[in-house]
Parts: structure tokens; C-alpha cells; sequence
């Protein structure tokens, strides 16, 4: 997911050509306070203008509890990203709140009900320790987020280079996102020109199981995909697994076993993702070309 | 609507726009424009302001704008802003597509 600054009318244009599963409108931390209106309005006529195609939209709205939320929600309803994402989520009724506020809007313009998906951020230890509470508090929320410049700040510490200090937290975030059936997405890197460390951080969140990264710079695109993409070889076992779990399925047969391994619910499930996740990257390849 | 007092939004970076509106009571809608890409896409930016201005309800005012090759999307916000900083406004009743 790339993070765009809203009152940047060039990046908000050309957002979506570099090839990102989804793109995030920044109407918070990357918007000053004096220019909340005009980044409002940017990306509110921009969406309802430019064709973003395949490609995920997503608005980081500010808070309920700041000046600017409200507005923001006002108009990001009406402009029709696929989610809004809300930043420093931390107990349920956050969520709820918004989602009352979504659903009232929608009903006031003819929306469909649930039509506006939400993501929550979390972002200091109390979100931490409400996460699975927060996971589930709407049938809209899709995902759940780490954001960790304010989550390390929050904590009295900062980002190192192993991330030890947001080892906890993603854990955490992770368990509510796969019990609740929602997505799990870690936080940025901002240091675009240390691509090795990117590359570490990424190897990192992938093998803890997140479903993505949150990236600031088209640059970090290919790297993200070319770690989460799976092997040829991950890809060919996989097809193989799910051909044979079919051929099992017509003959009725419950347990079966390819070269010589039982093939089990878990391992379908996984060959599965796979499949997945290799039409996902091949999918960004050709819109990025 | 009416223009009393001067209102001004956007940037000077590229793909942007800098609108500032100010009073023109009795004197109309009057577009000063200097653009990158004037030549080609002047009488379109124009029109965009215009368009824009009459719907918000505004007759009288002076429209001094620099483009730097923005999106008419970019145009119209740029200038919805410029007008709500000018009248106070908080914002505008959303269109509803």
C-alpha cells in the first residue's frame, strides 16, 4: 500500500501507474494544519475524477476527535475510496464510532449500506492491547495496521534496525487480525534509500505472516512483491496439490498423498494462498507495464 | 454568494495551481491567467473557473491564477478552497453523484 500526501496534486495523479496493490490518500500526518481544507478537497475531486482501474484506494482520514475528522469523513464517504483508514485506533467504540458516522452518511446519500469499507491503525499500546477488540468491532473493518513512528514514540523509544521494539506489537496485531479474519499490514520504512534494511524488514514481516507492507515510495513496489511473490518452485508444488486435492475431491476420497506426503487441509490451504498471492504479484506486474 | 475578502489556495509546484480571488463588486467575473501550458489548455482552465463560480452562486470577483499544468479536478478544488477561506465557510454542501 503506497502512501500518498493529499495536497500533492501530481503524486495523487500518477498514484497508481507504479504498480502498488493499493494506494493510500493521506489527508493526516503528511497535511498541514492550515492546508486540511485544501488536501479535503484535492482528493475529494480527484477521486471523483481519475480512474485509479484495478488498483486499491484508500483515504486516511484524521480522527473523530480532531477538528478536522468529521469533514473528512463528510466528504471521503461521497467521494467513494474502496476503504478509509483510521489512524490511531485505540478501543473499539473508535471503530464504531466511525462506523455509525459511514452509516449514516451512506443512508443520507443512497449508498449502500457497507459500501465504504474501513482499516483501522494502530498506533500506541493501548490500541496494542485492544486490538483483537478492535478487529472485530465492524462487519466494515477489512484490516487492521501498524503504525509505528507514533507506536515507538508512544512507548518511549525509537525504530532500530532489528525492530525489536515493534516485535510485541506485531504480533499482537497479528493474532487479531487472523482471529478476527481481517488483514494484517505492517507499518512503513522511511528510509527509501536503505534498500537492504527494506529488504530485511519485509523478509521479516512476511515470514510473521502479514499481508502486506505499507510502503512511502514507488521504489519499495518491486522489492515488496519480488519477496512476497512465491518460488516457481512454491508455485508448480502448489498447482500440483490443488490438482490432486480435486482429483481426490471427484473420487470421493478424504486423505491423499503426493510424493509420498499426506496432503492435509493446512497444506491445501496454504497452496492455496500461494496461488493467490502469485496472481496478486503477476496481476501488479502487468498493470505496472 | 459574495466575495469580500481575499481568499488564496494551491501551490506553484507542477501539476499544480495558485488561485487567488479577491472583490470585484459590480464588475463581474473577471480571470487573470498566467499558464505553462496557456496556449493549449487556456480557454479550458477559464472555463473550469467559470463553471465553477457559477455554480457556487458567485458573479462579482477577480480571479488572478497561475497553473502549472493542473487536472481540471485540481482547478475546481483549488478553487473551492479559495472561496471557502475568503467567505468563512467551513465547507461546501458535497455533490452528490
Amino acid at each position: 500500500m503506497l502512501y500518498v500526501p493529499g495536497n500533492h496534486p501530481g503524486m495523487i495523479r500518477d498514484a497508481h501507474i507504479y504498480g502498488s496493490d493499493a494506494i493510500m490518500f493521506d489527508l493526516e500526518d503528511s497535511v498541514s494544519i492550515k492546508e486540511k481544507d485544501a488536501a479535503r478537497q484535492l482528493v475529494y475531486h480527484s477521486l471523483k475524477t481519475i480512474d485509479y482501474g484495478c488498483t486499491e484506494v484508500v483515504v486516511r482520514v484524521n480522527g473523530l476527535n480532531t477538528p478536522y475528522g468529521g469533514a473528512d469523513f463528510e466528504a471521503m464517504v461521497r467521494a467513494k475510496p474502496d476503504a478509509i483508514r483510521l489512524p490511531k485506533t485505540e478501543t473499539p467504540e473508535d471503530v464504531k464510532e466511525a462506523d455509525a458516522l459511514i452509516s449514516r452518511i451512506e443512508e443520507q446519500i443512497g449508498m449502500v449500506q457497507g459500501t465504504i469499507k474501513l482499516m483501522a491503525a494502530v498506533e500506541s499500546a493501548l490500541g496494542v492491547i485492544n486490538a483483537y477488540g478492535i478487529a472485530t468491532a465492524s462487519k466494515r473493518l477489512i484490516g487492521i495496521a501498524i503504525g509505528a513512528e507514533d507506536f515507538v514514540t508512544d512507548l518511549k523509544t525509537s525504530r532500530s534496525a532489528e525492530g525489536i521494539e515493534l516485535l510485541t506489537a506485531r504480533s499482537q496485531i497479528l493474532f487479531a487480525a487472523r482471529a478476527a479474519g481481517i488483514d494484517a499490514l505492517d507499518t512503513v520504512f522511511s528510509d527509501v534509500n536503505d534498500e537492504e534494511g527494506f529488504a530485511r524488514e519485509v523478509r521479516l514481516i512476511k515470514q510473521m505472516g502479514f499481508d502486506g507492507k505499507s510502503i512511502v515510495n514507488p521504489r519499495q513496489i518491486e522489492i515488496v512483491h519480488k519477496l512476497f511473490a512465491p518460488s516457481e518452485e512454491e508455485v508448480r508444488k502448489s498447482v500440483r496439490i490443488i490438482e490432486a486435492i480435486g482429483e481426490a475431491e471427484e473420487k470421493g476420497s478424504g486423505v491423499i498423498s503426493l510424493d509420498g506426503r499426506m496432503i492435509d487441509k493446512p497444506i491445501v490451504e496454504r497452496a492455496r494462498r500461494v496461488l493467490e498471492l502469485n496472481d496478486a504479484v503477476k496481476n501488479s506486474y502487468i498493470l505496472a507495464r | 454568494m459574495k466575495i469580500h475578502q481575499a481568499g488564496i489556495a494551491g501551490t506553484l509546484e507542477s501539476s499544480d495551481i495558485t488561485i487567488h480571488i479577491e472583490e470585484n463588486e459590480g464588475k463581474g467575473i473577471e480571470i487573470q491567467l498566467k499558464s505553462t501550458v496557456l496556449n493549449q489548455f487556456g480557454n479550458q482552465i477559464r472555463h473550469v473557473i467559470q463553471e465553477t463560480l457559477q455554480e457556487l452562486g458567485i458573479t462579482d470577483v477577480l480571479v488572478r491564477a497561475t497553473d502549472k499544468g493542473a487536472l481540471d479536478c485540481t482547478i475546481r478544488a483549488r478553487l473551492l478552497t479559495a472561496v471557502s477561506r475568503a467567505t468563512h465557510s467551513s465547507c461546501f454542501p458535497w455533490e452528490v453523484k
